[in-house]
């Protein structure tokens, strides 16, 4: 068990090894973010800007400019919303090689409470022209995508958890913007990404013994999207998507805008349903907001009988 | 004066002509600040800055943000006169498809350092480019040019916190301080004074000047404080060398006329 921050972490450390233009920003986080892990590594090339997201942002831009590798970080709320307008200024329009990281996403981050649960990340992320989005299921997969992330173009947003998961990938799998088949099935497909991916795999096998047969596919790159999804859609006729968001523009709208215009099917959209998180441990919260294994289960099952 | 200046100050009137000559033919685009800032820009790039227009992405030439995007012209001008580009592309300015773009835009047109428009955001690629050539050892300079009016921004202050905190003695943060924005005076709307006194509290190395005059504008560019940026305010008037744009909010965004065209090109002849 392991978070998917860490894999963030680990990652860093890896790249600032292979290439020494890699330079990791924070504000204010870098223990949480685990930034640090790169610090400890690499101080000369690790800048804490304070809690002052925007102009770090800028910055990773300007250095981006001067042919540094830059790898930022915050909490997801704050990177993504705070520094909005820098990323879409900065970093989209000019479409410059800039790695932003946000940890702490979702509910699952817990006491903190709703001011600090990112829930429309993905979608303010997926809306920006050349920016690319993904929400990785494990630390395997979260640290594969780090190293990876040397040899792609123009900006990325990394989505990660501080809640620990099971691994679902083993540690050499790689990493690629495909989506992966994690258990075949005929009579429906469940689409996921982060911490919802085990939970659809649990969700799936507990399914089974009630006689529906679920298709699992991690989709944990939301943008750009692999349309080859299309082709499990087809078969099952149906399909779920979960993920620890907003129902509304992250992954479940990213395949509703796909399946609406080429293969219009019925759909169940499992995330949070357009309200505020707040405080209270993980395994209340996913419960409360309907993410939890039981809930998952009987959403899924009076939508396969509807 | 000598024969320096008196060259540049030439230059300074060609950059103003044909800022003039590009809002007219685009019909569109900011006059006032880009007429506030031409002996600031003819400075910088006909005297200050170490590039070369034949290899505009060499690593270690000195860069040059533009963080109020709005005067884009006065950019486009200097660019054009140094050879980056045919100086016939200047009356495309924001045509579609041209790389002359209503605000700088870095991968449509060489020569531009950082794409800039949304205010407050130059200042911050500023920094990230400083901290990189500190990185790399390089001795090149940024310069970035804000207006007054932009400062409002928060994200600025954060920018200068920044440059101070990371001891970037290789960035110079020029203010064009023309006292109007587009709601009308700055100190008005929301009044940023005093700038100077700010800048310094802020940790940078302050210098206040005629930002008309020649001289004093090379001497505060040829300043070199050591582990501390520099901060240029330099007292500017909005739409500077047109008799009628000059202190006229109302071009702050507005393109001259047939008249007010013909007008403009006879004062500054």
């Amino acid at each position: 068990m392991r978070a998917t921050r860490d894999g963030y972490g680990e990652g860093l450390v890896e790249i600032g090894k292979i290439n020494k233009d890699v330079v990791v920003m924070d504000a204010d986080l870098g223990s949480s973010t685990r930034s640090f892990m790169f610090k400890k590594e690499f101080p000369e090339r690790f800048f804490d800007f304070g809690i002052a997201e925007g102009a770090m942002v800028d910055a990773a831009s300007g250095l981006s400019y001067t042919g540094k590798l830059p790898y930022v970080s915050s909490f997801a709320v704050f990177i993504t919303g705070r520094a909005f307008e820098h990323i879409r200024q900065s970093v989209c329009y000019p479409d410059n090689k800039v790695f932003l990281c946000g940890s702490h996403s979702g509910i699952s981050v817990g006491e903190d409470g709703g001011s600090h649960q990112s829930i429309v990340d993905i979608a303010l992320m997926r809306a920006l022209p050349n920016m690319r989005v993904v929400v990785p299921a494990d630390f395997n997969e979260t640290r594969a995508a780090v190293i990876a992330s040397l040899n792609w173009d123009g900006p990325t947003y990394l989505r990660t958890s501080r809640a620990k998961s099971k691994n679902i990938f083993p540690d050499n799998a790689g990493f690629d913007f495909g989506a992966k088949l994690l258990k075949s099935g005929s009579d429906v497909t469940l689409l996921s990404c982060g911490l919802m991916t085990q939970i659809a795999i649990d969700a799936a096998d507990k399914l089974g013994k009630n006689g529906i047969d679920c298709e699992v596919i991690n989709l944990s790159v939301i943008k750009p999207l692999d349309e080859s999804i299309l082709d499990s859609i087809s078969k099952t006729g149906k399909v779920v998507t979960l993920e620890e968001h907003s129902v509304i523009g992250g992954l479940g709208g990213a395949v509703s805008e796909l399946t609406a215009e080429k293969l219009p099917v019925r759909m169940l959209r499992i995330g949070i349903n357009d309200r505020f998180g707040q405080s209270g441990s993980a395994d209340e919260l996913f419960k409360h907001y309907g993410l939890d294994i039981e809930s998952v289960i009987n959403k899924i099952d009076e939508f396969m009988r509807r | 004066m000598n024969a320096k200046t008196e060259r540049l100050e030439r230059v300074a009137k060609e950059l103003r002509r044909d800022v003039i000559e590009m809002i007219y033919a685009a019909n569109s685009g900011h006059p006032g600040g880009s007429l506030s800032a031409a002996d600031i820009v003819a400075a910088l790039f006909f005297d200050v800055m170490k590039y070369d227009a034949e290899n505009p992405h060499l690593p270690e030439r000195d860069r040059f943000v533009l963080s109020k995007g709005h005067a884009a012209p006065i950019l486009y001008a200097a660019l054009a006169r140094r050879g980056y580009f045919d100086r016939k592309l200047l009356n495309r300015l924001r045509r579609f498809g041209s790389p002359l773009q209503g605000h700088p835009d870095s991968r449509k047109l060489a020569g531009v350092d950082a794409s800039t428009g949304s205010l407050g955001h130059g200042i911050g690629n500023a920094v990230g480019m400083a901290l990189s050539l500190m990185l790399d050892g390089s001795r090149a300079r940024v310069f970035c040019l804000l207006g007054d009016g932009e400062i409002q921004e928060g994200s600025v202050w954060e920018s200068m916190m920044a440059a101070s905190h990371f001891r970037l003695d290789n960035l110079v943060i020029i203010i064009d301080n023309n006292d109007l924005q587009i709601d009308g005076p700055v100190r008005e709307v929301m009044n940023v004074h005093p700038i100077a006194a700010k800048l310094k509290s802020f940790g940078l190395e302050t210098v206040s000047i005629d930002g008309h005059n020649l001289d004093q504008i090379l001497d505060a560019l040829n300043t070199y404080p050591c582990d501390k940026p520099l901060g240029i305010v330099a007292h500017t008037v909005k739409g500077k060398g047109v008799s009628f744009m000059e202190n006229n909010v109302g071009f702050h965004g507005k393109a001259p006329n047939d008249a007010e065209y013909k007008q403009a090109m006879k004062e500054l002849l």
